[in-house]
């Protein structure tokens, strides 16, 4: 029996009712959530959800800490202030793919940027699914929707790639209902210093159901899921026959087999969180010609944007509480 | 040589003076006009500015649209604005003498530098002939130095290259004008080597004896009847220290003076660049050690909602722009509204609507400062009238926000961002308190648990243990904070929103009268930076015996309790704005008063005389 000041996983959840749609994969996130502050043993005083607009953004409700439902697309802006008031307090952002990508997709490149010491969950359905089902940034071409009754003819962001691009030092990788792999890449995108980017698969029962089905459901899975873990090889599928490695002369992966045309694991690529490069290469693979990489993908600490902030004013002087010597300072003179 | 002026016989006196610095935008004539206000506070003067320069950073050289100008009204007696008319135009150029002369008064003395006055210059002004050579400034005196030559001259020895040599151009004549009005260089010569006197001694030496050459040539030049030295006497000053002040430094003052006040932590200040706010950012980066924290967002929506992320996690979050930029963070406003939280957002108002005139003054965001937002979502807002006031207003903004918890706009404008005035420093000690007080107690805690008189809720801030809470801007029960879509709710939570604002009425001070009696035929009634204008002009029209008063409006959402009762102990109302009739619709729809409105939107501050004008046409039979 544990003792009574124990935190469990059901001690983060709030009092109030769940009102996601049955079977949402927001469900799966949520707990994983739960066990993952319970595990870390993480004070609810201290922890801070914030989040924009859209199905997941409603997260914050459903937690027993501090919590703020922002706007659409600003939780990023405004996780950035709360940082700058209290950089002690532990943040994490949850956003969605149309709140983070799209409508927030600037505040989401420059809290990544910058660096700012905080977690952030993607929830990747790619779907709109708060206004019923129109196509999202992250949506496949051709994808059917009340807005686009003849298919999509945008071209999808990858939203790994982008936070990548936009200069994130820690992105990974997960899957709603995983959830030893999903409680597992939320405690490394905590203990990292930095701004974590994490983003999820994420069904969406009612306007999107299985869309990941072709890497996620339980007969694909091994086939087309790559588990990365740092140093070791890039291995897959059954019994781990399949590796990646880059093709002779060219900066392109392929996919061997072990043992097949005197393959052998020194072939195999091993994964390397610092590398940057490896990383985009890992973002973009797609099936079915290559599997989706899982897990940490890039993981490079940096000093975070408000520890830089803090150190600035330190070196500025102060702290004072002396107005008078403010009002006075500069040139001055007396009248008599 | 000293730089110690010996008090000469033979100067004229007079009791104000109107100058203006004219050139091209890369002259040097912000930092010459920002000089010679220095050493006129330091002569004892009062004085008021007014910077006058375009959008564009270096417009093509000798352009009429790049000539950039510094304008200063310096006198003996209390001076209320930067001047109508100019005593003096010093133009460096043909664009700045076409651009300006129409503001300059019959017999005013109009100095140019004729060295560039070149074929080149006066084609590019539009001068068909050399205006210094036929009758065209007849009315005028006219001082030709060949200012050019005379700075190549002098700054000979330091041999610099010929660009560098000209741009000590506007030193000489800062020189010739100091001399002029009787001022000391000292400051000057010490601001000169501040700047370039580290980097490179030769410029800065180069400067110094361009400012000397001018200051001498006055002194010894035999030109007695063109060149006349003038003495302005010191203004009668209460005791005290001094200083001059913008109202962009005297909002970043008040702004800290505010937290202080409230014992507060920490100023988050965010921002994103616009002109003519920009200043504020880069004046409160400048003051970190007074528990400021400056933020550079990625643009003026992020800038909003990172103070309003500040102000949640129990800092003082506080926001600034000009008119579009305020557009973009309306949403951010509603949020604070919604989730009732303080927040200051500064808008130094800019002509408008869209791009506009980022360098020109107007004040026509009232109506958005006051409606400008989706639902019914009131916010206070008040607004500064001078420089200095910007200290106070700043203060009382930080007092309501915090006090009420609600966002409060304080407007500005460009005039007031760039304005300066002499200042007598208020004592730290007596500055208002108002110190804040947070939740920590979670027996009966929800987060919107309410002051019973102000309406304010609790401000219960993350790290408080036993006070973890949910908040966002899905409506909220009014016992709970809980989320709600109850039709009840809603009405109470709209109802409680409105009499929270309304209630500030009863928290500020009555309306009173800026000048004059509290009934008469005719009240002038405005708001903001058109306070010295209205109040140079109501003295002027009183002075001829005219039965009129000013009324100056500080808290323009709520209105004072008394406004409406004021105003209609006044025959006729008349509102001038730099807008087209703004504050004139909200008095005439809340009080139902038959205001009238005086509209000007040049992207120029109102003249006294048209004020004076107004108010005789409204008087006089």
């Amino acid at each position: 029996m544990p003792p009574p000041t124990a935190v469990q996983a059901k001690d983060f959840a709030s009092d109030q009712e769940v009102r996601w749609c049955p079977g949402c994969g927001d469900y799966a996130i949520l707990k994983a959530v739960h066990k993952t502050l319970a595990d870390l043993g993480v004070s609810k005083e201290r922890t801070v959800f914030v989040s924009g607009i859209g199905c997941s953004s409603r997260f914050p409700y459903y937690m027993s800490t501090y919590g703020f439902h922002t706007i659409h697309g600003r939780a990023p802006a405004i996780a950035t202030g709360v940082k700058l008031a209290n950089p002690e307090l532990d943040v994490w952002v949850i956003t969605g793919d149309g709140d983070g990508l799209s409508i927030g997709g600037n505040h989401t490149l420059h809290v990544l940027r910058r660096n700012v010491n905080l977690n952030l969950i993607l929830f990747n359905n790619e779907i709109y699914g708060l206004t019923k089902g129109q196509y999202s940034p992250t949506s496949r071409r051709g994808t059917k929707s009340p807005s686009t009754p003849q298919g999509s003819i945008d071209n999808p962001v990858s939203a790994c790639a982008f936070a990548l691009g936009a200069g994130a030092r820690f992105v990974a990788r997960s899957i709603d209902t995983t959830m030893p792999h999903l409680v597992q890449i939320l405690k490394r995108a905590h203990a990292h210093q930095g701004a974590s980017f994490v983003e999820v698969f994420q069904n969406c029962v009612v306007f999107n159901d299985g869309v990941f089905d072709h890497f996620t459901s339980k007969e694909a899975a091994v086939e087309a899921q790559l588990h990365l873990e740092h140093g070791l090889p890039l291995l897959f599928g059954k019994d781990r026959q399949k590796g990646l490695r880059l093709k002779r002369g060219r900066l392109e992966l392929e996919v061997v087999t072990l043992g097949e045309n005197g393959i052998a694991l020194d072939d195999v690529l091993v994964h390397d969180e610092k590398n940057l490069v490896m990383a985009q290469m890992l973002t973009g693979l797609q099936p079915p010609a290559f599997p989706v990489a899982l897990g940490v993908l890039y993981c490079d600490p940096a000093p975070s944007y408000e520890a830089e902030v803090y150190a600035q004013i330190r070196e500025a002087g102060g702290p004072t509480d002396d107005v008078g010597a403010l009002l006075r300072h500069g040139r001055t003179w007396t009248v008599d | 040589m000293g730089i110690q002026t010996e008090p000469r016989t033979g100067r004229e006196e007079r009791d104000q003076v109107v100058i203006r610095f004219a050139g091209d935008s890369g002259d040097g004539m912000q930092v010459t006009g920002a000089q010679f206000t220095v050493e006129t506070a330091l002569a004892g003067n009062d004085l008021s500015t007014f910077p006058d320069f375009p959008a564009e950073i270096r417009a093509p050289a000798g352009t009429t649209f790049g000539v950039s100008a510094f304008q200063i009204h310096f006198g003996a007696l209390d001076i209320l604005t930067p001047g109508d008319e100019l005593d003096v135009l010093v133009a460096m150029n043909p664009a700045a003498l076409t651009t300006n002369l129409g503001d300059l008064r019959p017999s005013g003395l109009v100095v140019v530098d004729s060295g560039a006055f070149g074929d080149r210059n006066l084609q590019k002004a539009g001068y068909k002939q050399n205006p210094l050579d036929d009758e065209s400034l007849a009315k005028y005196q006219v001082l030709k130095l060949d200012i050019t030559r005379l700075t190549l001259e002098c700054v000979k020895p330091f041999e610099l290259g010929q660009k560098d040599a000209l741009r000590c151009r506007n030193m000489w004549a800062l020189g010739l004008m100091l001399w002029m009005y009787g001022r000391e260089r000292a400051s000057t010569i010490e601001s000169i080597q501040k700047k370039f006197g580290k980097k490179s001694p030769a410029i800065a030496n180069a400067n110094v004896a361009a400012l000397n050459a001018g200051h001498a040539f006055g002194e010894t030049a035999e030109l007695s009847r063109e060149l006349v030295a003038y003495t302005v006497p010191k203004a009668r000053q209460a005791p005290g220290a001094y200083r001059t002040i913008s109202g962009t430094e005297a909002i970043a003052y008040g702004l800290i003076a505010g937290v202080k006040a409230s014992g507060l932590r920490k100023l988050v200040f965010s921002g994103y660049p616009i002109t003519p706010a920009s200043a504020l950012l880069h004046t409160l980066a400048g003051l970190k050690p007074y528990g400021v924290v400056t933020f550079q967002a990625e643009d003026e929506i992020a800038a909003i909602c990172a103070a309003i992320g500040a102000s949640y996690t129990g800092a003082l979050g506080v926001t600034s722009s000009s008119g579009p930029g305020v557009a973009l963070k309306t949403e951010g406003l509603g949020l604070a509204i919604a989730i009732e939280l303080p927040l200051v957002l500064v808008n130094s108002q800019r002509a408008g609507p869209s791009t506009g005139m980022p360098t020109k003054t107007e004040q026509s965001d009232l109506y958005q400062a006051v409606y400008g937002r989706n639902a019914d979502s009131p916010l206070p807002v008040i607004a500064a009238a001078t420089p200095a006031d910007c200290f106070d207003v700043a203060i009382e903004a930080v007092r309501l926000a915090v006090g009420y918890m609600t966002p409060v706009i304080l407007l500005t404008d460009g005039f007031l961002a760039n304005a300066a005035e002499p200042w007598l420093i208020p004592d730290a000690r007596g500055l208002p308190r108002f110190p804040v007080t947070f939740r920590t107690d979670p027996a009966g805690f929800h987060p919107f648990v309410r002051d019973e008189k102000t309406l304010a809720r609790v401000w219960a801030v993350p790290g408080t243990p036993g006070l973890e809470h949910r908040v966002g801007g899905i409506e909220r029960a009014f016992g709970s904070g809980h989320i709600s879509y109850d039709p009840e709710n809603h009405q109470k939570m709209t109802d409680t929103r409105f009499a929270k604002i309304a209630g500030i009425a009863n928290d500020i001070p009555l309306q009173g009268v800026a000048l004059g009696g509290p009934r008469g035929k005719l009240a002038v009634v405005g708001w903001g930076s058109t306070f010295g204008p209205i109040q140079a002009g109501v003295q002027a029209a009183r002075a001829e015996g005219l039965d009129v008063a000013h009324i100056h409006i500080r808290y323009l959402n709520p209105f004072p309790q008394n406004l409406g009762e004021l105003l209609g102990g006044y025959g006729k109302v008349l509102v001038p704005e730099m807008n087209n009739g703004q504050l004139v619709t909200m008095l005439r729809s809340t009080y139902l008063v038959p205001a009238e409105k005086l509209s000007k939107v040049t992207g120029k501050p109102f003249k006294s005389a048209e004020i004076l004008s107004a108010i005789r046409a409204r008087l006089e039979p």
